[in-house]
């Protein structure tokens, strides 16, 4: 089977496909955790704030690249 | 038909293709979008048609091959290409009218084996390729796409566990639109140079352009627009079944599979092992149910396999057909299998008026009783 299949390249596809595509939702998650009131608080922190901030930054960094891969290389 | 006339059919045939391609494939990106709400139907396929017709002008590496690999580049003639085009356009339109969503490449390259199958015998195909680069990629990606999207929707589910109003925050919806632009705008780049593809080559073929010819504008602009077109018309069957007829889906869980289908796509083209956007997305959102644990509705998968699996030997059969019906009738051949083409896609869409799926009742109650009548016909 391994003539018909580029184990290698599969192997990278899928555990890089997981870090990106399991990691990114996790992380716009935490954002959103960061930014839902706290219990018994009355506003939000800060700290949270910024959290939430780096989050979403994180996230849009991700797409800014993905589109970057498309634009350079056609996504071939 | 030859010279001329065949070149202006096969061009004016491509983007048809195109054009099908573009509503065929709507629902990849924004099934999910319009099913949780995020945007409103008819918002979600303009801005889906605007992201590929930007994508389809995003990269300008077009090779003026088809399917390489997989038949043997010389027996490819414009005959051929016709032939592979028609299988590609009817078996799109089939699986439209059924709702299902399968792949337009596999339909193009099903259609393209059976017309080299004629044209050349078994030869003329490299079965090889074949398998290495469409039937086992059509088997990892759902199953890789469903992985990531599991992984994905269950971290989502557990980090908010406990947040009120989370499932319906416009964070997600955000999100979520800014997910499925990106899969919209892949399927432009991706797809788009696919036809522009073959125009080239048809080009080439009958020496209107020099063998090293770059893709002229027009030709750039024609596959855009053909693909934005149909994008925005919205293939609202195949819609509806990946937004309703599969999983129940909110917003945090279409964030989920629609990032996991963006970097399955970008992830395994980067690394040469690219995947189709069709079995990525469908294996993304069931994935996405299977994460958040809520019911799969398993008899909607199950038609959507059986769907991919006759994709290739229906569209080759198509092809097949159309290339015997031209060589058999020469000169007339082409014109004859043209005007068949025209029909059955007229027949088709006139079939389909009877139950229309549109913009309207894109969101209606699934209802699985309804859908079982339709199962044996398709099969």
């Amino acid at each position: 089977m391994s003539t018909y299949i580029d184990v290698d390249a599969l192997t990278k596809v899928v555990l890089v496909s997981l870090l990106v595509g399991a990691g990114i939702p996790a992380v716009f998650a935490l954002g959103v955790r960061a930014l839902a009131p706290v219990e018994g608080g009355t506003s939000r922190s800060g700290v949270r704030v910024g959290a939430a901030v780096l989050c979403f930054a994180v996230c849009l960094a991700a797409v800014a690249y993905g589109v970057y891969r498309l634009v350079a290389t056609g996504g071939h | 038909m030859t010279g001329l006339p065949l070149l202006v059919v096969v061009v004016v045939t491509a983007l048809a293709f195109d054009f099908t391609n573009g509503f065929h494939d709507t629902a990849n990106a924004m099934a999910t979008s319009i099913a949780t709400g995020a945007l409103r139907p008819r918002v979600a396929v303009a801005l889906s048609a605007v992201l590929n017709v930007v994508g389809a002008f995003l990269s300008l590496t077009v090779a003026a091959t088809i399917a390489k690999g997989i038949v043997d580049q010389d027996v490819v003639t414009l005959s051929v290409v016709f032939g592979g085009l028609v299988g590609g356009i009817l078996w799109n339109l089939v699986t439209w009218y059924f709702g299902l969503p399968s792949s337009s490449s596999h339909a193009l390259i099903g259609g393209l084996v059976g017309a080299v199958l004629v044209a050349a015998g078994a030869s003329g195909v490299e079965w090889a390729g074949l398998i290495s680069k469409v039937i086992i990629p059509a088997v990892i990606a759902p199953v890789a796409a469903g992985l990531v999207a599991l992984c994905g929707t269950w971290l989502v589910y557990r980090i908010t566990r406990g947040l009120a109003g989370a499932e319906r925050g416009r964070e997600f919806r955000l999100g979520q639109i800014g997910s499925a632009s990106l899969v919209s705008l892949a399927h432009g780049t991706n797809d788009a140079q696919k036809t522009m593809g073959i125009i080239l080559l048809a080009l080439i073929a009958s020496g209107e352009l020099p063998q090293d010819a770059g893709v002229p504008d027009w030709v750039v602009i024609a596959c855009a627009c053909a693909i934005g077109l149909g994008t925005y018309l919205g293939g609202w069957r195949v819609i509806r079944t990946l937004g309703k007829g599969l999983v129940d889906i909110e917003s945090p869980q279409g964030l989920a599979a629609e990032t996991s289908s963006a970097a399955v796509i970008l992830v395994s083209s980067h690394f040469g092992y690219p995947l189709s956007t069709t079995h990525v997305a469908s294996g993304s959102i069931l994935g996405s149910g299977v994460g958040r644990r809520t019911p799969v509705r398993w008899g909607t998968a199950r038609r959507m396999v059986v769907a991919w699996l006759v994709t290739l030997p229906a569209a080759a059969a198509v092809g097949a057909s159309a290339e015997a019906v031209s060589r058999a009738l020469g000169a007339a051949g082409n014109v004859v299998v043209l005007v068949a083409l025209v029909l059955a896609a007229t027949a088709i869409y006139l079939r389909s008026r009877r139950a229309p799926v549109d913009r309207h009742n894109v969101n209606d109650e699934w209802d699985e009783q309804a859908q079982r009548p339709a199962a044996p016909a398709m099969a």
